[in-house]
């Protein structure tokens, strides 16, 4: 192992986490502008042209806000909770592939970080521990709102993690694979799993929108109910780091969701078009950028759509509703896959 | 004996509930959603609502309820007399006065003997009811179509005389004419009501 390699690995690292911040940091304003937008308003326009400054002065109000911390509340888990949630958050990028590679000097340079063979594991088992951000803040907070939403928040995202994972096995069953890079590899062209897993497809979006907590599925926070969920008694930047890390995981599932199901970053009529690789490369990442994007403004657009479920009603869809279906989903794959094997 | 079932509607907007079950496909909720979803959507392009306040103003009724004036007469004199029926009137009591006597080179500042010397309205309490108008036997104080600036100290709300008293200058004096009914009007031609001139 070279230096080149680790100084490649290291900048590569440094540009993701950088772009998901500041894609997290601008959502917050594409955010707002939508729901403006929505609802007939403008959105912020005040901070710069078209609001452009807005992210930075929410920033910077929030890094000058008063450091506020309930007498009861456990000090250490206090500050681990947003700490957990938004290292979590970042984490995942590690593994997804944000393009295919580039050739310089004849040395070929993936644009994923990591691609580990269990990549889908690894996605899963980054996700799992989120819940973990959430529940010990809310825990720690000693205030009864906060500890609702944490519970909420804890058995939504135990519930629809099962979907979720049920929904993913089928494209392992599928592609052979637990590397997301390989599982990307393979939709070369138009050839999405989208167009084999519809249903797969539909569930793994539904489970994703519990999984980020937004709406419909905002149970853990909440507002009309909870105050704030579980960051009632956060302020600063500590309240700032969970909003944040919202936004960092909308982002993430997006681009999950685009390399699953969407080709990551392959496109369509993309050998036909005679360009080098590098060329073809850099399309292919800002092909990968726009069906993000894409479900960027999708994630958006339900939530300023639907209204939130009932708490009774989430547990009814997630475990009659979704699980079966996945369950479902499970076996005809399978049965489909064993009868084209033995063809 | 049957009992004629009644259902009642209070207004015409009303909906018996009903709570008969879902049907499969309002169950599986998507095409309700794609609904919605394509209304919210038809929004994003729609005009916008907003009106872009300190650019824009959305116009005001002349006859709106707002920051107060206090009035001179023709000759410019301070048609205040501190009575204290407005504040009296005020069901907010924002209005607080100190009276003074005129002294005899005031003859030109204020019509009557008495006049207040110091004339207060917190306009965070004010609710802009006018009632403090209506009471007014001298006609001197009235609201006006202006809004009340924002400001960013709740003392800087209360308004001393220095605000509310309108300029001497003949031009810039503040037409009120519009609040006033034909009656009023009418009634103000009288001069032989030492109350007009
Ligand atoms: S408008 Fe109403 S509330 Fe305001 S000062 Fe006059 S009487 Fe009081
Ligand atoms: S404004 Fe009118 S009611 Fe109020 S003290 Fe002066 S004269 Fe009296």
């Amino acid at each position: 192992m070279d230096y080149s390699f680790i100084i490649y690995k290291f900048t590569l690292a440094t540009v993701i986490l950088i772009i998901s911040l500041v894609v997290a940091m601008y959502a917050t304003l594409i955010e707002r502008k939508m729901a403006g937008f929505f609802q007939d308003r403008h959105g912020p326009n005040r901070a710069g042209k078209f609001g452009i400054l807005q992210p930075l002065a929410d920033g910077l109000k929030l890094f000058f806000k008063e450091e506020f911390m309930p007498q009861s509340a456990d000090k250490f888990l206090y500050i681990l909770g947003p700490s957990l949630t938004m290292l979590i958050a970042l984490l995942t990028s590690a593994v997804i592939p944000w393009g295919s590679s580039i050739v310089i000097g004849g040395t070929e340079y993936s644009l994923q970080i990591a691609d580990i063979n269990i990549g889908i594991l690894y996605v899963f088992a980054i996700l799992s521990i989120g819940v973990y951000g959430i529940m010990i803040g809310g825990w720690a907070s000693n205030n009864k709102y906060a500890l609702i939403g944490a519970i909420r928040a804890a058995s939504q995202m135990i519930s629809y993690e099962l979907a979720m994972g049920m929904a993913i096995i089928t494209i392992v069953m599928m592609t052979g694979t637990l590397s997301l890079g390989e599982i990307v590899a393979q939709q070369h062209g138009f050839n999405w799993n989208v167009w084999y897993q519809p249903l797969g497809f539909f569930l793994f979006l539904v489970c994703a929108f519990a999984e980020t907590n937004r709406a419909p599925f905002d149970l853990p926070e909440c507002e009309t109910e909870l105050v704030g969920g579980y960051h009632t008694e956060y302020s600063s930047m500590k309240l700032g780091f969970y909003l944040f890390a919202e936004y960092i995981n909308m982002f993430i599932s997006a681009a999950m969701i685009s390399s699953l199901y969407f080709g990551g970053y392959n496109f369509p009529f993309m050998d036909d078009l005679g360009l080098s690789h590098n060329a073809l490369s850099l399309l292919g990442s800002l092909a990968f950028f726009v069906k993000i994007t894409f479900f960027g403004f999708l994630f958006m657009w339900v939530r300023w759509t639907l209204p939130r479920f009932r708490y009774d009603q989430l547990m009814r869809l997630g475990w009659k509703t979704l699980i079966p279906l996945a369950i479902v989903n499970v076996i005809i794959t399978g049965l489909v896959l064993m009868i084209k094997n033995h063809m | 004996m049957t009992e004629e079932k009644k259902t009642y509607t209070f207004t015409t907007r009303s909906k018996v509930v009903s709570n008969k079950k879902m049907t499969f496909m309002e169950k599986i909720y998507f095409p309700a959603i794609i609904k919605g979803m394509l209304i919210t959507f038809s929004h994003l392009f729609k005009k916008k609502t907003t009106i872009q306040y300190p650019e824009v103003k959305r116009n005001i009724a002349e006859i709106y309820r707002g920051k107060h004036v206090l009035k001179r007469d023709d000759e410019g004199r301070e048609r205040c007399t501190a009575c204290g029926l407005c504040a009296l009137s005020c069901p907010a009591e924002a209005i607080t006065m100190i009276a003074a006597e005129r002294k005899a080179d005031e003859m030109h500042l204020y019509r009557e003997e008495k006049y207040a010397k110091v004339y207060e309205i917190n306009m965070l309490r004010c609710i802009f009811c006018g009632l403090c108008e209506e009471a007014c036997p001298k006609e001197a104080i009235f609201l006006t179509n202006e809004i009340v600036p924002s400001n960013y100290e709740r003392e800087n709300f209360i308004y001393g005389k220095d605000k509310l008293v309108e300029p001497m200058d003949k031009d810039k004096r503040i037409d009120i004419s519009k609040r006033q009914t034909t009656a009023v009007l009418e009634f103000k031609k009288d001069k032989n009501q030492s109350h007009n001139n």
